[in-house]
Formats: C-alpha cells, sequence, structure tokens
C-alpha cells in the first residue's frame, strides 16, 4: 500500500516537472521568465540592481541558517542518541545575533537610498505627460500639444471568453499606444478619474498610482527603441485585468511625424464637426462606441447588470428628453460609477452612442442626435 | 457545581443550550476553534474558486465581478474568519490553564465575544447571495472603489466588520484582564509560558487597532450614505486618507496574526527538543519590539501612491529594523533545538516548517521593503507569495500545530501519528508548490487580484493552482484526523503527555477536566 502510494505520489512529481519543462519549452524569447526585468532606464536598472542586492545577501543568509538549522535537525536527534542539554541563555551570542543583523541593515539602506533618490529625480523633463486612469482604459494627454486619445484594450471578448484562440499578444495589445521619443526625458503626471488605478511599466521600473484628485509623477528616459507592455496594478473593478499599458518608444524623426499627424487628426476632426450624420450612420457609428465603453457596464444588450449597473432597455433616461439623456453621458452622475463622458469620449462619438441607445434593443425614439448638437450642449453650459 | 457540562444524553436541548449560554473558557475555546475551521474551509472554497479560474488564460468558470468577490471574500474569511478567531480559541483554552486560573477573567463578556462572530459573517457571506452581490474591492477596501463605486452590498460589509471589530475588542479586554489579574500566586510576568506573552501583547495590538478600523468603515458609511467626503476628492476629501487610516489598522493587524503563532512554536519547539526555550526574556522583547515597530511602518503598503521622498525613507528604514528582532526570534527558535533531543512528531513537523518558511518570507518582506525595489514588486504575485509565506505557513501552519500539540490534552485521544505526517508532507510540498512560483509571477510581471492574464504567465499559474488544490486536500485530511481522533482515538491518560512538555496545562488531567485550577497552583 505504501510502496503503491509512493509510486503514485513519485509519478505525478515526475509529471509535475515535466510539465514546467514543457511549459519553458513553450514559451521562448523574454515570455517565460523567473526574475525581474532589467528594463530599458535608469530606473530600472536601479531597480534590479538593488533587487539582486538583496536577493543575494537574503540567499546567503538563509543557507548559513538553513544550513545549521538542517545540521541541528540531523545531528541533534533522539533517535540518534542526542541527550538534551540544558543551557538556555549566552548573553554574548544574542547581543552579536543583534547588532550583527543591524549593521548589515545599514549597510543595506545605503544603495536603497541611492536608488529611491533616482525614482525620485523627476526635474527638467522635455516632455510631460499626463496619464489619466479610467474604468477600464488610459488617457493620455501630451501637455501643450493638443493631442489626446484613450488607449484600450483590443483584446476580443472572443478571444478571453475561449470561443476563438487566443492571439500572441493576448491581453498586451491595445487600440492606440502611447509614443514617446528615444532619448528624452519624459515626465507622466499621473492621475485617476474615477477610482485608484495604477499605470506600470516594468521596463521602465515606472509604477505609480492614479488617484483622483491627485497627481503623482514618475519618469523615463531610454535609448532603446521599442514597444513596453505593463498593467494596471490598482484594484479598480471587474475590468481591472483588462486594461494594459503599452508604450512604444521611437526615433525621434519618427516621433515628430507621428506628433504631426495626430495634431492633423485633431484638427480635421474640430472642422468636420457641423456635418450632418444620417440615422443608420450613427447607429453604426454608435454601436462600436457602445460595445467599447458602455457595454462594460450596462452589457451588450441594453440590460445592465441588476443591483449594480441600471438597464437601458426601456430605461426612463433612454426614453426621455434628450437634453437629460446628455447630461447623463457628458456630465456623468455623480456619485455613482456613472462617468462625465465629456472628455472621454469625442461629440461625433457621444452623439452616436446617445442616438443608438435611444433606438436599439427595442427602444425606439426614432429621434436624431448630431455631433453638433452635443457640441451646444456642452457649450452651452 | 458537582455535575459536569451537559452531554448529548441530556437531550438536546440541554446540550445546545450548553453551547449556547456557556461561560466555560474551554467550552468557548472549542466553539472557536470549530468556528474558525469551518471559515477556514470556506475561504478555502474561495481560494480553490480562485486557483480553478486561474489555471488556463481566459475566462472559463467565473465572470471578473464574481472572481473579485471571491479574492476579497477568500481575503476577509480568513483574516478575520479563520485565522484571528483560531487564535483567539487557543487563547481561551490555554491561557487560563497555563497561568493557573479556573477561567477568563470576564466569562459572560466572553460568551458573547463568540456567540456576535457568527452572525457578523452570517451578514458578510449573505452578501454573496444578494443583488449586487458581495464586497468586490479586495479585502483592502480602497476607497473610492468602496464608497462611490461599490454594490449597496457594501453597507452589510460595514456592519460585519463592526461586529468583529467589537468581539475581537472585547476578547481581548478579556485576555489582558485575565492576565494581568488571574495569574496564580508565584505566576511572575517573566515566568509566564510565551504563549501567554505573546497573546498579552496580541491584545493590546487589537486594543489599539480594531477601533481605527471602525473609524475607516464608519467613515466609509458616511460617505456613501450621508453626504459626507472623507474619501471622496470631488468633495474635498482624499482617497489616500483611507488608505493611511486602513493601514495604521492593517499593518499591526498582520502582527495580531502573526504574534500567538509565534507564541505556540515556542510552545512546542522546546518540548520535542527537550531544552528549555532560549533566550526567553530576549523573546519577550522582541515581541514586545516587534508590536511597537508595528505601529510605525504602516505607509510601507503604500510606497506608489506619491508619497514625499522624506516619507518614503523613513517608512524604508524603519520597516527595514523590523528584520533586527524577528531575527531574534528565528535565532532563538534554532538555539533552542541546538543540542537538543530531537523527535518529529506532526506538531514538531508543523513548527519546523514554520520556522523555516516564515523565515523565507521574512526574507522577502525584506526584499519589499526596500522602496525602489518594491515599485517594481507592488501589488503583484510576489506580494500575495510573500504574504502567504508568513500568514499560511505563518499562522496556519502554527495553528495546525497547536491543534496536534493540545488536542490530546482536551480530548484525552492520541491522534493518528502516520495520518498527521501524511497531512504534513501533503500541505508542505502543496504549500511550496502553490506559491514559490508566485514570487516567478510577481517579478515577472503579473499583477495580483487579475481575472485574467497574458499567456506568458499560464505555465506557472498552472502549477500555481495544481499545488492549491493539493494544499485544500490537505485540510480536509486534518478535518478527518481529528474528528477520527475524538471518536476513535486512543485514550491518553499522562498528565503529561508530551515527554518534553513543560507549564501548568501538562499539570491537571487529561483529558483536562471541565474545571481546571479551582484552587490556584503554587509556582515556584
Amino acid at each position: 500500500m505504501l510502496k503503491r502510494a509512493q509510486a503514485l505520489f513519485l509519478r505525478s512529481l515526475g509529471a509535475l516537472l515535466a510539465l514546467a519543462a514543457v511549459g519553458k519549452a513553450n514559451a521562448e524569447s523574454a515570455a517565460s521568465q523567473l526574475n525581474m526585468p532589467q528594463g530599458v532606464t535608469e530606473v530600472s536598472q536601479a531597480a534590479y540592481d538593488i533587487h539582486m542586492i538583496m536577493m543575494w545577501i537574503c540567499t546567503v543568509i538563509g543557507i548559513a541558517v538553513f544550513g545549521f538549522m538542517f545540521y541541528v535537525m540531523y545531528a541533534h536527534r533522539k533517535s540518534r542518541g542526542a541527550v538534551a542539554e540544558n543551557f538556555h541563555e549566552n548573553l554574548l551570542v544574542e547581543l552579536l545575533w543583534t547588532i550583527v543583523p543591524a549593521i548589515i541593515l545599514i549597510v543595506m539602506a545605503i544603495p536603497a537610498t541611492t536608488a529611491l533618490l533616482k525614482v525620485y529625480d523627476t526635474e527638467n523633463a522635455d516632455i510631460d505627460i499626463k496619464v489619466t486612469g479610467y474604468q477600464w482604459k488610459w488617457q493620455y494627454e501630451y501637455l501643450g500639444e493638443g493631442v489626446k486619445f484613450m488607449s484600450e484594450l483590443r483584446t476580443s471578448q472572443d478571444e478571453i471568453y475561449g470561443r476563438e484562440p487566443k492571439g500572441e499578444h493576448y491581453l498586451r495589445e491595445v487600440t492606440e499606444p502611447l509614443v514617446i521619443p528615444a532619448g528624452k526625458k519624459v515626465r507622466f503626471l499621473i492621475t485617476g478619474n474615477d477610482v485608484i488605478h495604477s499605470w506600470w511599466v516594468p521596463d521602465f521600473g515606472v509604477k505609480r498610482d492614479a488617484v483622483p484628485g491627485l497627481f503623482t509623477s514618475a519618469w523615463a528616459k531610454t535609448d532603446k527603441v521599442g514597444t513596453y507592455v505593463g498593467e494596471c496594478t490598482e484594484l479598480c473593478g471587474k475590468g481591472h485585468a483588462f486594461m494594459p499599458v503599452v508604450v512604444e518608444v521611437k526615433e525621434q524623426e519618427e516621433y515628430d511625424q507621428w506628433l504631426a499627424a495626430k495634431k492633423q487628426e485633431a484638427a480635421e476632426y474640430a472642422s468636420t464637426i457641423g456635418k450632418q450624420w444620417s440615422f443608420d450612420e450613427l447607429m453604426a457609428k454608435g454601436e462600436e462606441v457602445y460595445n467599447r465603453s458602455c457595454a462594460g457596464c450596462h452589457a451588450v444588450n441594453g440590460e445592465g447588470i441588476p443591483g449594480v449597473f441600471p438597464a437601458l432597455k426601456d430605461s426612463a433616461i433612454a426614453l426621455g428628453p434628450v437634453e437629460e439623456h446628455l447630461r447623463v453621458v457628458v456630465d456623468g452622475v455623480s456619485g455613482t460609477a456613472m462617468q462625465a463622458f465629456a472628455d472621454q469620449l469625442s461629440e461625433a462619438d457621444i452623439a452616436a452612442v446617445i442616438h443608438y441607445e435611444r433606438n436599439a434593443w427595442g427602444n425606439d425614439m426614432g429621434d436624431i442626435t448630431q455631433p453638433v448638437d452635443v457640441l451646444n450642449y456642452k457649450q452651452g453650459k | 457545581m458537582a455535575h459536569g457540562p451537559a452531554t448529548l444524553a441530556d437531550g438536546w436541548v440541554k446540550y445546545a443550550s450548553r453551547w449556547i449560554f456557556t461561560t466555560n473558557h474551554k467550552d468557548i475555546g472549542t466553539l472557536y476553534l470549530w468556528f474558525s475551521f469551518a471559515m477556514f474551509i470556506l475561504g478555502g472554497a474561495f481560494a480553490m474558486i480562485i486557483r480553478a479560474e486561474l489555471f488556463q488564460p481566459g475566462m472559463q468558470l467565473i465572470e471578473p465581478e464574481f472572481f473579485n468577490q471571491m479574492t476579497t471574500m477568500h481575503g476577509l474569511v480568513m483574516v478575520f474568519g479563520a485565522i484571528m478567531p483560531a487564535f483567539v480559541g487557543l487563547a481561551n483554552w490555554l491561557i487560563p490553564m497555563m497561568i493557573g486560573a479556573p477561567d477568563m477573567a470576564l466569562p459572560r463578556m466572553n460568551n458573547l465575544s463568540f456567540w456576535i462572530l457568527p452572525f457578523a459573517f452570517a451578514i458578510l457571506v449573505a452578501t454573496l447571495f444578494m443583488e449586487g452581490g458581495g464586497p468586490n474591492f479586495g479585502w483592502t477596501f480602497y476607497a473610492p472603489l468602496s464608497t462611490t463605486y461599490a454594490p449597496d452590498t457594501v453597507n452589510y460589509f460595514i456592519f460585519g466588520v463592526h461586529i468583529m471589530g467589537a468581539s475581537s475588542i472585547m476578547g481581548s479586554i478579556n485576555i489582558i484582564a485575565t492576565v494581568m489579574n488571574m495569574r496564580a500566586p508565584g505566576m511572575t510576568y517573566m515566568k509566564m509560558p510565551l504563549f501567554v506573552w505573546t497573546w498579552l501583547i496580541t491584545a493590546f495590538l487589537l486594543v489599539a487597532v480594531m477601533p481605527v478600523l471602525a473609524g475607516a468603515v464608519t467613515m466609509m458609511l458616511m460617505d456613501i450614505n450621508f453626504g459626507t467626503s472623507f474619501f471622496d476628492a470631488a468633495g474635498g476629501g482624499d482617497p489616500v486618507l483611507f488608505q493611511h487610516v486602513f493601514w495604521f489598522f492593517g499593518h499591526p493587524e498582520v502582527y495580531i496574526i502573526i504574534l500567538p503563532a509565534f507564541g505556540v512554536v515556542s510552545q512546542i519547539i522546546p518540548t520535542f527538543s527537550r531544552k528549555p526555550l532560549f533566550g526567553y526574556s530576549s523573546m519577550v522583547y522582541a515581541t514586545a519590539s516587534i508590536a511597537f515597530m508595528s505601529f510605525i511602518v504602516w505607509a510601507h503598503h503604500m510606497f506608489t501612491v506619491g508619497m514625499p521622498i522624506a516619507g518614503e525613507l523613513y517608512f524604508m528604514y524603519a520597516t527595514m529594523l523590523i528584520a533586527v528582532p524577528t531575527g531574534v526570534k528565528v535565532f532563538n527558535w534554532i538555539t533552542t533545538m541546538y543540542k537538543g533531543a530531537l523527535t518529529y512528531e506532526t506538531p514538531m513537523l508543523f513548527s519546523i516548517a514554520f520556522v523555516i518558511l516564515f523565515t523565507f518570507g521574512g526574507f522577502t518582506g525584506l526584499m519589499l521593503s526596500i522602496a525602489a525595489a518594491d515599485m517594481q514588486y507592488h501589488d503583484t504575485y510576489f506580494v500575495v507569495a510573500h504574504f502567504h509565506y508568513v500568514m499560511v505557513a505563518g499562522a496556519v501552519f502554527s495553528g495546525t500545530a497547536a491543534v496536534y500539540y493540545w488536542l490530546p490534552k482536551w480530548c484525552g485521544k492520541m491522534y493518528d501519528e502516520t495520518m498527521g505526517k501524511v497531512q504534513f508532507w501533503i500541505a508542505f510540498i502543496g504549500f511550496n508548490i502553490t506559491f514559490m512560483p508566485q514570487h516567478f509571477l510577481g517579478l515577472a510581471g503579473m499583477p495580483r487580484r487579475y481575472a485574467d492574464y497574458g499567456l506568458q504567465f499560464a505555465d506557472w499559474n498552472m502549477v500555481s493552482s495544481i499545488g492549491a488544490f493539493m494544499y485544500g486536500a490537505a485540510q480536509i485530511l486534518f478535518l478527518f484526523n481529528v474528528i477520527r481522533t475524538i471518536t476513535h482515538g486512543k485514550p491518553v491518560n499522562d498528565p503529561q503527555v508530551w515527554e518534553g512538555a513543560e507549564g501548568l496545562e501538562w499539570t491537571v488531567d487529561t483529558p483536562a477536566p471541565y474545571h481546571t485550577f479551582e484552587k490556584p497552583p503554587e509556582v515556584k
């Protein structure tokens, strides 16, 4: 019986090890790593260095302490004929193992302090970018450039729920990444719009909480062009795992081109705001915006989540006066999870989504909301 | 007083009345222990759901909304329902017997402090079945996610926390009153067993910080229902204030959990080393200094919140210092074993595993104290691994050791040693398979409280889940072993039970009579 149990145990242990080995083989590249990344900035390098120093110090102490302990456990077994002694004090030893660790700690504190000073060195930045956490996406605003956009998860619900195979960049891809130039000191001014989020890019060594009503700052400067992926690291509701951070570092020239194109885009949008959209155009656009920005709470079928998020289907707002509907979407409802979308969505998006909500899932108002109505509402306040 | 406690033979009304109205410290201790085990199984079930969902990337079994409820409830139930009441149960059973007192100083309050607990948890768990679901904002319930953005059931959560807090405060007052007033003649403070010492200090911590927690949830209640803005930036409040208040409670709280565990291990290791505890007085001083320090390090949970650098440096240095008294304790335990005559019964195995794994968790704790590195560790699985090494391998392992160690004294029967050892090895291996890979996951960049993750984290998550199921299975074996001991265990009559055991609780009959030390013993 015992033999069989033993064999079973060994076999399952073997299976487990094999599994780990297969896992290793599957995930080549930098994917399946065990240690902290060294990253591409001074700050991430400093974090890595102090992490390694600490790990080695702990390893050495651990080997000494556990080594001695295992020796004792082996050598002073009763079954080996050990007879217990009766000592229970030794002032010298006790003083030593209080003072020596204290000295080790003081020595550790020196590099730890230097590293932290580096993290906090946010002065003299070349570029300031405001990062705002929303449930559940990031907004990036290039201060002084008039460029601002949302960055949301691009992975589809079908991939998440296993109806489609998961892509290579599963949960690590966004609609529009943050773009920064190589070789420039970029300062991130981080805040939150609704709840607390946390903006983390491991390769930059940057992690800062995005607290509503507060700005925190961090910085990054790197020469290494590439794409760096991070995460939201403060629980922010059900979409917490679904709001990755993607940063692209481009050469200065490319960055300049990209920025110019973004400015152009903004200017073009402003000039077309007066355009009249047709009923069906608005429905199509509205459905797209709704599913991206609203369905997370109000559900794709407009029925919400009972007790948490209200239904829009047959709701008083969607079937009431359009001014009230505009007010809710543009300004949000304070004291609830309904955010103000004035800064999150363009006028065209807001118009389309209101139109969609008033005319989808059996809601049948038949009226049309145009981008210019949204603009008028905003300006009329 | 002549008749003993009601048994089932007296009819179930009398039997139930005995437990409901009991003022006997042993009965109340038993109630606490069974209640905490029930909560441990419940919290464990939540953990199994979490690990099952995380077995593979993608959402398979539950929705992210429910996932958040599971992580929250797992934390709350384990901390407030399983670990804390388990140690209060041990305190109830053991402190009077260890200091030669006939019972706790305030027996009626003792009854009340237990019997409000099941209601607190009934309220908390009931939210899972209500519209909107249970609390989904993490056991740390940071505002404004737990206020403005919380489901309506948050009010039940607040009420539940208030009741738990009241229970803890009453329990602690009782322990302080008992230890200070009811020691047998000759039992001076510096002769008290270390378990009593650690609990006395813990009780002071509880009395100091539970009102802070009550304050935090009351401010939440006001923000949610009465239009105040303590934590709402839009109304002039500050979400970071919540974190300061919470962690001023929360950091001492982790020592509230671990100090009695230190006490348990300090009783068990000398017994199976057949040698007195090394450095008794330094153990007492170390415990007291850890308790003091626990009040001045809270913001190390908030290194990424954007504190001024002076604040970061202070909290970093203060946190690093805790390694000194903690190290003293570990060295003392190991030196107690040195030149002893060691045997490895189940309680000793769990205690040794405690020392090793707790120390390991201490190392990662030291790493986490370095603010610059914590910017990378913070809120990742590295932190999850760290606190499970200290909370599970610390508190739960020592609680398990305590049950095996004193069970023969409690019920007069010996547990099955083989089954105990099998449980130990499954638990030890399962625990490490669960939580060791979580260090790698965290360092590689997986944040905690994630319902889903990128493909690069798939392998270690699967390994971790397998370990978790294994660790879960070990607890079923534990339950089985304890019940079997009570029903079928081999009777023990020796008051001493263990060859090397010392202390007043080992001088009374086995099983311990319903009333002990009605005449105080003389302590020399």
